[in-house]
């Protein structure tokens, strides 16, 4: 509990911004918490933070947590922190993106990001919905899951944004819900480490608009819905397709040694003015 | 003695000349995406940035490159990017960011012909307005107009001055004329290059406030990477920078971003005047077509026709002073624009009836070339 009140202390903005725009039951506070507590051992110093949103309820984060934040335009959370680490590259340098903000209209940013390998830590909460503006489906709705624009049950199929990120390149990619938050505190660290690309994605409860919608009868039953369904990466191993439908896989789902942008740039830059190039 | 500097002469194109204008501001960071015919700014970059210690990187879209730019820029490092009018178009979301939240940047449009992707390799002087007015709420923007060579360079180097100097984003509006257009030019030391640098609050300064409402509007910015924190938002804001609803903080938010700039439109103004003095026919141009008026100028005298050329060079603020000043002894102002007329509407408000103006059109991804000109004014003249 005292580490609770420390770490709260330590990284909420002390200028009153609480409580947040979230509803009671939301799962952003779990996220919240677990990525301050990853963040607290791997940048102890707040100013070498920068923490970058889009638009929805998952961009307001930043106005509460007490770093350099940057509260974008809706889906350009990533390359507005490609700018802000290529500017200053010894910034550690996280964007916090909901499913519709990271995969809908910021889609193409995302899995650019993936491919380019710059070292900052993607963190997608994904609750399955379009939350600020009332609960409209998203790229991650399951298909004949409700929104209040799928009235009768979800058309489209769902991305899987993890598969979706390794299938980019991203050179970290790790999933798990808010209902395994010491696992997500856990995983948002070693993305942080990670050099390269990290995504972390995390299921999230959006109770007011998907669980309405889609008859879970209270934030407590989503979150036995996420105990439930997880599997983690092992155990996922060794299951048919069949069972895992319906399921999600938990864990660090890659994990690559792989060239950083920024790194190898840095590296060409210096060898280039080593032999006095101006070609 | 006479200090000997040799001059180095070079034949370059506009886009070059920007370039070189832009590593000459310090410019260290582009982010961009290939465009016609803008293209050789990017590749440029591409090639000198890293030899400078700044950083290149191409996005997957403009509305990714004018992000990146931003982002950049709140780090402290000076950043700017390059396209034409389809990429003009996605950049306006960001191009609205970057007014809201008050962040120095340069956007070089150089400029094709429209609507939609139009005419890719041929010259228009269609987005005079979009510059203005592209991106949605009231904001105010600075754009500058260069006509020669020469100019692109001095006017990136203004441009990226201006932008620290009243925190906001710029406009560099050249056209594919004068970005693919060769002259020799002296381009100038970049040593000798004055640019402003923006205000910044003092390391040990308690309670900064990135947006403290004082009498020029503009606040000091402190860098990302410094010892300042502090919040960024395109939400409408108080003065830390959060979110706010209060009507006085959002009046004195709105007033502010766009009285920083419209209330400096004179002092801004910066004008090329030619055989102006005693002029009856006054032709205001700006860009590549205020060469082709210039030569129309001199067949009109020599054709006994008292005319003269007010070529703007700041578009945006807009000031009608010295238009209004020179209106006074004209009697007929013609306004020649590779459009179906956009500024013509500036000057016509800034004239306010007190003398005749008529716009003159080519929207065909052709230059004028001066007899148009000179034709259509003794025309308008009844000669």
């Amino acid at each position: 509990m005292s580490e609770s009140i420390e770490i709260a202390r330590t990284y909420l903005k002390p200028q009153k911004k609480l409580p947040t725009v979230w509803c009671p039951g939301c799962g952003l506070g779990i996220v919240m918490s677990a990525f301050l507590r990853a963040i607290s051992r791997h940048t102890p110093n707040k100013n070498d933070v920068t923490v970058v949103s889009g638009i929805g309820c998952t961009g307001r984060m930043p106005t509460y947590v007490d770093f350099n934040t940057l509260h974008t335009t809706h889906g350009r959370a990533l390359p507005f922190a490609t700018g802000v680490k290529l500017g200053h590259p010894d910034m550690t340098v996280v964007a916090i993106m909901g499913d519709g903000d990271a995969l809908a209209i910021g889609g193409n940013h995302f899995i650019h990001s993936c491919r380019r390998n710059i070292d900052m830590t993607a963190i997608i909460a994904n609750n399955c919905i379009y939350g600020m503006t009332g609960g409209q489906y998203s790229p991650t709705t399951p298909h004949g899951k409700r929104g209040t624009t799928a009235p009768f049950g979800n058309v489209e199929h769902e991305f899987d944004p993890a598969a979706l990120a390794a299938a980019a390149g991203a050179s970290f990619v790790a999933r798990t819900s808010v209902y395994h938050a010491r696992e997500l505190e856990k995983l948002i660290e070693r993305g942080l480490t990670h050099k390269g690309f990290s995504v972390i994605e995390v299921i999230a409860n959006c109770y007011t608009s998907y669980g309405r919608l889609n008859k879970y009868s209270s934030p407590v039953d989503m979150l036995r819905w996420m105990k439930e369904s997880a599997v983690t990466v092992k155990a996922a191993e060794s299951m048919s397709p069949e069972e895992l439908e319906g399921k999600f896989v938990r864990g660090v789902i890659a994990e690559n040694d792989l060239p950083e942008f920024i790194t190898v740039y840095d590296e060409l830059a210096e060898r280039l003015r080593a032999d006095g190039s101006r070609t | 003695m006479e200090a000997t500097t040799e001059k180095m002469v070079r034949v370059l194109q506009g886009n070059e000349a920007c370039a070189e204008g832009a590593l000459a501001a310090g410019v260290r960071f582009f982010a961009g995406y290939p465009i016609t015919p803008s293209s050789e700014i990017a590749e440029i970059m591409s090639r000198r940035l890293p030899l400078m210690g700044g950083h290149f990187i191409q996005m997957e879209d403009e509305l990714a490159s004018m992000a990146a730019i931003i982002g950049a820029s709140l780090t402290g490092v000076r950043s700017m990017t390059a396209t034409s009018g389809p990429g003009f178009s996605l950049m306006q979301e960001n191009l609205g960011f970057g007014c809201i939240a008050e962040i120095p940047c340069l956007v070089v449009n150089v400029q094709r012909g429209g609507p939609s992707t139009g005419l890719p390799t041929q010259v228009s002087q269609m987005d005079i307005m979009q510059a203005r007015w592209g991106t949605h709420g009231d904001h105010a923007i600075i754009a500058l107009a260069p006509a020669s060579v020469l100019e692109c360079f001095e006017m990136t180097v203004a441009c990226v001055s201006l932008g620290e100097e009243y925190r906001t984003p710029t406009v560099l509006l050249m056209d594919e004329v004068l970005g693919h257009m060769r002259e020799d030019v002296v381009l100038p030391d970049p040593e000798a290059c004055e640019v402003c640098s923006r205000l910044m609050p003092d390391e040990d300064e308690i309670d900064y406030c990135p947006y403290e409402s004082n009498e020029r509007n503009i606040s000091p910015l402190a860098p990302f990477s410094g010892a300042h924190r502090f919040h960024v938002t395109g939400l409408t804001h108080d003065r830390h920078g959060f979110p706010t609803m209060v009507p006085e903080e959002v009046d004195a938010k709105i007033r502010g971003i766009v009285n920083k700039i419209e209330l400096h439109a004179d002092d801004l103004a910066l004008y090329e005047e030619f055989m102006v003095d005693d002029c009856e026919v006054l032709l205001f141009a700006y860009g590549s077509t205020a060469r082709v008026a210039k030569s129309s100028v001199r067949a009109l005298r020599e054709r006994g026709v008292k005319a003269g050329l007010l070529r703007a060079k700041v578009i945006w603020p807009f000031s009608g002073k010295r238009l209004r000043e020179l209106a006074k002894h004209a009697s007929l102002v013609v306004v020649p624009e590779m459009n179906m007329g956009q500024l013509v509407t500036e000057v016509e408000r800034a004239v306010c009836g007190a003398v005749r103006v008529v716009k003159e059109s080519r929207v065909d991804g052709s230059l004028f070339v001066p007899a148009e000109i000179t034709d259509f004014v003794e025309k308008e003249m009844g000669r």
